[in-house]
């Protein structure tokens, strides 16, 4: 069984919906403890992260996660804000810890361009930076993004950096794989065709593991 | 480079696809079902459903109806109409919605928009403006399904919205809607101007070159129609393939090798 946490923050039905279509056995949580049984966990989100974090401690997910993915090993997708959690921090709506597991902070996009809005929101050209088995098969994929804040390594995780994205002057981690831990910026349930390909990618790896 | 977005909108009218002239709903044109099925299956990059029902009495339906939608929606799914407080808010979400057009309810309580983008996000936020040219033949904003005036400037209502936290504005000319004559570009052109969030433009579109002045022109960051897609054949294919060839930066689809049972048996959603 794969979950995908339900911790009130935006699209989980979405994202349900596309691993369902692919015939994988997904239930949405929202109690902690059912991680426990959990062959791979799926934080999606969307929205304002220190909302996201409030609710996901008040929910008691912050010490299981940490136990489940980082001491169990199991694989992780975070989607959107279950990519920018990952942070030390971020500076949306005030500063906000994050759980750390990748060294960075969370700042809002600069496009030095007046043409170039925000929320980057809308399809883009994502451009793959290593052989990945997330992106597997795919040559340039356009995904669905929308978010106005974007994730920033320490040097010592740059090598994690799977695929960018780049907008103004901001070149956005579009998709970051550190051991079990894959996350992706854009929306892969949205994504349409390319979407549903890198969830049947992350699908294969679960069971290639 | 950010795609420029094709957008159907699907109107609802107490749980029937519709037509829409001038924000009047008579032809019943189908199920919203279907539509969705027909829109999916090609590269459209965004689906709008809006519930413009007159009254609240089968909101249930509605809401039953966004469900089933998402099941099969790999695209945003963009859900508006009545929509007046962040729990039913969250209730769409949670049925599979990933954006929220608010349009009288903003208006009417100004403070709806902020609590909203800071709960959800901005770029979760959608608000709808009806515009229409009123005695003076200024534009004005129109609230409750187009029937009531507000006095408000279009320009200064949207740099408010932009203000109090949206994330983004659907720009609907009521004049326009259902005419088949094009956007209002004099008034879309204005808003997206003044604005730094993107602009959905609709009502009007009549034939696949409106969707190119809409951009080109009126500087549309998306382009949206509703009924020319559900009387024209291959409707959405035929505009993207428009789009592509008047050189605009659109997305193309792209197609994988996918274990599938692609759809999901109607039975299955209801």
């Amino acid at each position: 069984m794969i979950s995908i946490i339900d911790y009130g923050m935006g699209n989980v039905r979405s994202v349900s919906n596309a691993f369902e279509i692919l015939g994988a056995d997904v239930e949405i949580i929202d109690d902690p403890k059912k991680l426990t049984n959990s062959e791979a966990i799926i934080l999606p989100g969307v929205g304002a992260f220190r909302d996201g974090m409030k609710n996901l401690e008040k929910m008691g997910f912050i010490n299981k996660l940490k136990e489940e993915v980082i001491d169990n090993k199991k694989p992780y997708l975070g989607i959107c804000l279950g990519l920018e959690f990952l942070a030390d921090k971020s500076f949306e709506g005030g500063e906000t810890d994050g759980f750390g597991w990748i060294k960075g902070e969370i700042k809002k996009i600069e496009t030095g361009n007046d043409e170039l809005k925000i929320p980057h929101m809308g399809w883009d050209d994502t451009i793959i930076k290593k052989n990945t088995r997330l992106l597997r098969d795919m040559k340039n994929p356009v995904f669905y993004y929308l978010h106005s804040f974007f994730l920033e390594v320490k040097k010592t995780e740059i090598e994690h950096i799977e695929s960018i994205c780049e907008y103004g002057k901001t070149k956005i981690i579009s998709s970051i794989h550190k051991e079990n831990i894959y996350a992706v910026q854009f929306h892969p349930e949205k994504s349409q065709e390319s979407g549903l390909k890198l969830i049947n990618n992350f699908l294969e790896l679960i069971k290639e593991k | 480079m950010l795609k420029k977005r094709l957008i159907p909108n699907i109107i609802l009218n107490e749980g029937n696809v519709v037509q829409s002239v001038n924000f009047k709903h008579t032809n019943v044109i189908g199920n919203a079902v279907t539509a969705v099925d027909f829109f999916n299956s090609w590269a459209i990059d965004e689906i709008i459903v809006l519930d413009v029902s007159r009254t609240r009495k089968n909101r249930e339906k509605f809401h039953k109806i966004i469900k089933g939608l998402s099941k099969r929606c790999f695209v945003p799914l963009t859900v508006g109409g009545w929509i007046s407080n962040i729990d039913e808010m969250k209730l769409f979400l949670k049925e599979g919605g990933d954006k929220i057009c608010i349009n009288t309810e903003a208006v009417k309580n100004n403070s709806l928009i902020k609590e909203s983008s800071k709960f959800f996000g901005s770029q979760c936020i959608v608000v709808s403006i009806d515009v229409k040219k009123n005695e003076n033949q200024e534009y004005e904003v129109f609230i409750n399904r187009g029937k009531d005036s507000t006095g408000l400037n279009p320009i200064e209502w949207a740099k408010k919205i932009e203000k109090l936290g949206a994330g983004e504005i659907l720009l609907t000319s009521i004049d326009k809607e259902g005419t088949k004559q094009g956007y209002d570009l004099e008034l879309l052109k204005k808003i997206t101007d003044n604005v730094g969030i993107p602009v959905i433009s609709f009502g009007g579109v009549g034939k696949w070159e409106h969707f190119v002045d809409g951009i080109n022109i009126g500087n549309a960051d998306a382009v949206s129609a509703a009924n020319i897609f559900h009387y024209t054949e291959h409707s959405t294919f035929n505009a993207k393939k428009f789009l592509f060839e008047s050189k605009l930066n659109v997305r193309m689809q792209e197609f994988y090798k996918l274990p599938t049972p692609r759809r999901p048996k109607y039975d299955e959603i209801f």
